[in-house]
């Protein structure tokens, strides 16, 4: 108890009710941002919303504790690492699907019942593939759009 | 053989991908993948050429959707002409900028936004889907803007700001054509559009043709639309100024403007006159702006207008002999003027300056021997002399103008051609004059640009060849048709009903 | 007819904000406001009368529903101009950082 109270008073950000709100809610919007990633398919989202979603609790967690918290728990290169991950993936499940002897971005994943979860090919797979990049995106780009006054001059 | 296609999108995508995640490890593997991707995509361009001329027009449907349902890749040959000129003018490029991006920091985001816009342009030319059109082009020019930007120092930022808001205007003039396009034929497949248009001139189809031609023209530097190329291709690295100049305002903005115009929208007939009109005045314009420069690259930059304006001339004309001239033109000033800017940037290299007053003290001919024999070889191709390449481009663009009666547009070309020939014996004069004034401590450029430079010379005498009759059939010749006989794309997708 | 008349009104403001205005900031979000009148522009060709938004879901008998294509056109189109918006804005930063204004009169090194 003492330490969190030392901990709270000296990091910057904002005051005790917003981080109390917010280490309570930041999980539920990590774990909303997750469900519309996934059921792109059924309803209305998919990767680019629920990606969106998934930064913006990041955002929350930078703008509530300050920069070192956020970037403490997404430092830069696990940023850079994602990036190029969710690229890769969705690029890789287009080719796979072109060397299995079906054509680019063709289905081979078995189609299932419509409206069900596991269904409806590979789109799933690159929804999450584009929420993994859009999120991880959209962070990097707000905390460079951010830090870059206060780093200075040697960024890129 | 069809599976070919796509791997001219994805290869440059798979660069670009690896290199933003491997890269941490050593900075060489960099240089290494995109000389990979480059030269296997020379290979593949090559044998698509082969491929067009056995078959005609390849299709590709993309997730095995036939193409009303889904998006389609067409090769025919207008496109393997394209993919040919962008493969082995960027495979040069990324030779040179193994020793000339030393100079910079950060030389893997670099390529890895080369690659990708590399993989734009690829896109844009082979898709046969317009909304795919707007995407790639988008693609290709959000990395250009990037790019230009790449060194940032303050006249980059301030040429890559004004460029990226005229450009992004003009992108969303193409998209409003493309939702006008759509609401009146409630398709998106460029075939399929011609066939539902059928060549009729409603009003609904010219005004989304003015909208492309505005969108389009401004990417390609037509001289109502102009004013960003002279701010935007100097600041830019040696080797990107000559992706700019040499890929990017033709494969962007000459090819998209003519496939869309003559193919899709089928408005050959009625804006012919102003592609001549506007091409001829490209031309002058162009090139009178470009005498008073000083800086080596500006003046290469407006010569890049006046040069795009031949090419319009040239397509704008309708007739094969004319068409033909515009099409050789195109690949020829692709190398010629690529040559010219990668000489530029070697000058920049050894010499440290981009002003023509201040090399003239350097006696660069001593000392950059191969630079000054490469800077004459393309300073002869662009004005027009005789054994290389852009003397017969230009040859056959006035002749036909001639011979459709067009006697004052083939005056404006060769009072150009004169024009043009008088700069850059200015250009050669003052950057390598041999007035010695002692030693100077300039030395030759490095290995990698030697061969880019001196391969690049090589094809300029080498594709003169080109005029040949069996030479432009093969090469030429099914692009040639492709835009002749422009109501034939619509016919394609019954390739895919066999 | 009258709202495709308002939307190109609304490209019509986002452009002359691109045009006269002096801050840089304010050449941007007149940028923004273009896209939003294209974004708009395509949306409103899908609409057809009578119809309910395009989602299938289970147990439901199909009726009339406006077009779902165009609305696939702008999610990309959204994203392309977030792409460009985040540029220019980093691009604007940089500018201030070596110019020290914002002002376009002041930026004017490149001329001829």
């Amino acid at each position: 108890m003492n330490k969190k109270e030392r901990n709270l008073q000296k990091s910057s950000g904002m005051s005790l009710i917003v981080k109390t709100i917010t280490r309570l809610t930041v999980g539920l919007i990590l774990l909303y941002g997750i469900y519309i990633v996934l059921h792109g398919h059924i309803s209305p989202g998919g990767g680019f919303a629920g990606g969106v979603i998934i930064a913006l609790s990041f955002i929350h967690l930078m703008l509530a504790f300050g920069k070192e918290e956020a970037l403490r728990r997404f430092s830069k290169e696990y940023m850079a690492f994602f990036e190029g991950l969710g690229a890769s993936l969705f690029l890789a499940i287009a080719v796979l699907g072109f060397f299995a002897g079906y054509f680019f971005l063709d289905f081979f994943v078995n189609k299932g019942t419509p409206f069900k979860l596991f269904s409806a090919g590979i789109i799933p797979l690159s929804n999450v593939a584009i929420g993994i990049k859009v999120s991880s995106g959209l962070f990097a780009i707000f905390v460079f759009l951010v830090l870059l006054r206060i780093i200075g001059r040697d960024k890129e | 053989m069809n599976h070919l296609l796509p791997l001219f999108v994805v290869l440059p995508l798979l660069g670009a991908f690896l290199n933003s995640l491997f890269v941490r490890k050593k900075a060489k593997v960099s240089d290494f993948i995109s000389l990979v991707i480059t030269f296997s995509l020379l290979i593949i361009s090559v044998i698509s050429l082969f491929l067009v001329n056995k078959y005609g027009v390849l299709i590709y449907k993309v997730g095995g959707w036939f193409p009303p349902f889904g998006i389609s890749l067409v090769l025919d040959g207008l496109s393997s002409l394209l993919l040919f000129t962008v493969s082995l003018i960027s495979f040069f490029i990324s030779l040179y900028s193994i020793n000339y991006m030393e100079k910079y920091t950060s030389k893997e985001r670099f390529y890895t936004l080369f690659l990708l816009m590399l993989a734009g342009m690829n896109g844009v030319v082979i898709t046969g889907d317009l909304f795919n059109l707007f995407v790639f082009l988008e693609l290709a020019s959000v990395a250009s803007y990037a790019l230009v930007a790449f060194g940032v120092e303050k006249e980059e930022l301030e040429a890559s700001f004004k460029y990226a808001i005229m450009s992004s205007v003009a992108s969303l003039f193409v998209l409003m054509g493309i939702g006008l396009i759509y609401s009146y034929t409630s398709t998106l497949n460029m075939a399929d559009i011609a066939k539902v248009l059928g060549g009729s001139l409603n009003k609904v189809v010219v005004f989304s043709g003015v909208l492309f031609f505005m969108g389009f023209g401004l990417k390609a530097a037509i001289i109502p639309f102009h004013a960003w190329l002279p701010d935007a291709h100097p600041s830019a690295p040696a080797p990107i100024s000559a992706a700019l100049s040499g890929l990017l305002i033709k494969s962007l903005g000459v090819y998209s403007l003519v496939r869309v115009i003559y193919n899709v929208l089928g408005l050959k007939i009625l804006f012919s006159p102003v592609c001549m009109f506007l091409g001829g005045s490209s031309i002058m314009i162009g090139v009178l702006l470009a005498i008073g420069q000083w800086d080596i690259k500006r003046l290469l930059a407006y010569h890049s207008i006046s040069q795009v304006g031949y090419i319009m001339l040239g397509l704008g004309l309708g007739t094969p002999l004319g068409i033909l001239g515009g099409l050789f033109h195109l690949f020829n000033h692709s190398i010629f003027k690529t040559l010219l800017f990668l000489n530029s940037g070697a000058i920049e290299y050894s010499a440290g300056t981009r002003n023509l007053l201040k090399m003239r003290g350097l006696s660069l001919r001593d000392s950059m021997p191969l630079t000054s024999l490469t800077t004459l070889i393309a300073s002869m191709s662009i004005s027009g002399i005789p054994p290389f390449n852009g003397f017969f481009s230009k040859l056959i663009i006035i002749f036909a103008c001639i011979k459709g009666g067009f006697w004052g547009y083939a005056f404006w070309a060769v009072i150009g051609s004169i024009l043009t020939l008088s700069s850059f014996m200015k250009v050669y004069r003052y950057s390598f004059s041999t007035q010695t004034q002692g030693t100077s401590s300039v030395r030759e450029i490095p290995l990698f640009m030697k061969f880019a430079t001196a391969s690049l010379s090589l094809l300029c005498v080498l594709s003169s060849l080109l005029f040949l009759s069996g030479f432009s059939n093969f090469f030429l010749g099914t692009a040639k048709k492709v835009l002749v006989d422009a109501k034939n794309y619509s016919t394609i997708n019954s390739i895919l009903e066999r | 007819m009258r709202v495709y008349f308002l939307c190109f009104l609304l490209f019509a403001v986002g452009l002359y904000c691109i045009l006269r205005k002096r801050n840089l900031i304010k050449i941007i979000i007149g940028t923004i406001i273009c896209e939003y009148a294209v974004n708009l522009f395509l949306i409103l060709i899908a609409y057809r009368m009578e119809g309910r938004a395009p989602i299938y879901s289970s147990g439901q008998n199909i009726e009339n529903m406006v077009d779902p294509l165009p609305q696939a056109l702008v999610l990309t189109s959204i994203v392309i101009g977030l792409a460009v918006t985040a540029l220019l804005v980093a691009l604007a930063i940089r500018i201030y950082d070596k110019y020290k204004t914002f002002d376009i009169t002041k930026i004017n090194q490149l001329k001829g």
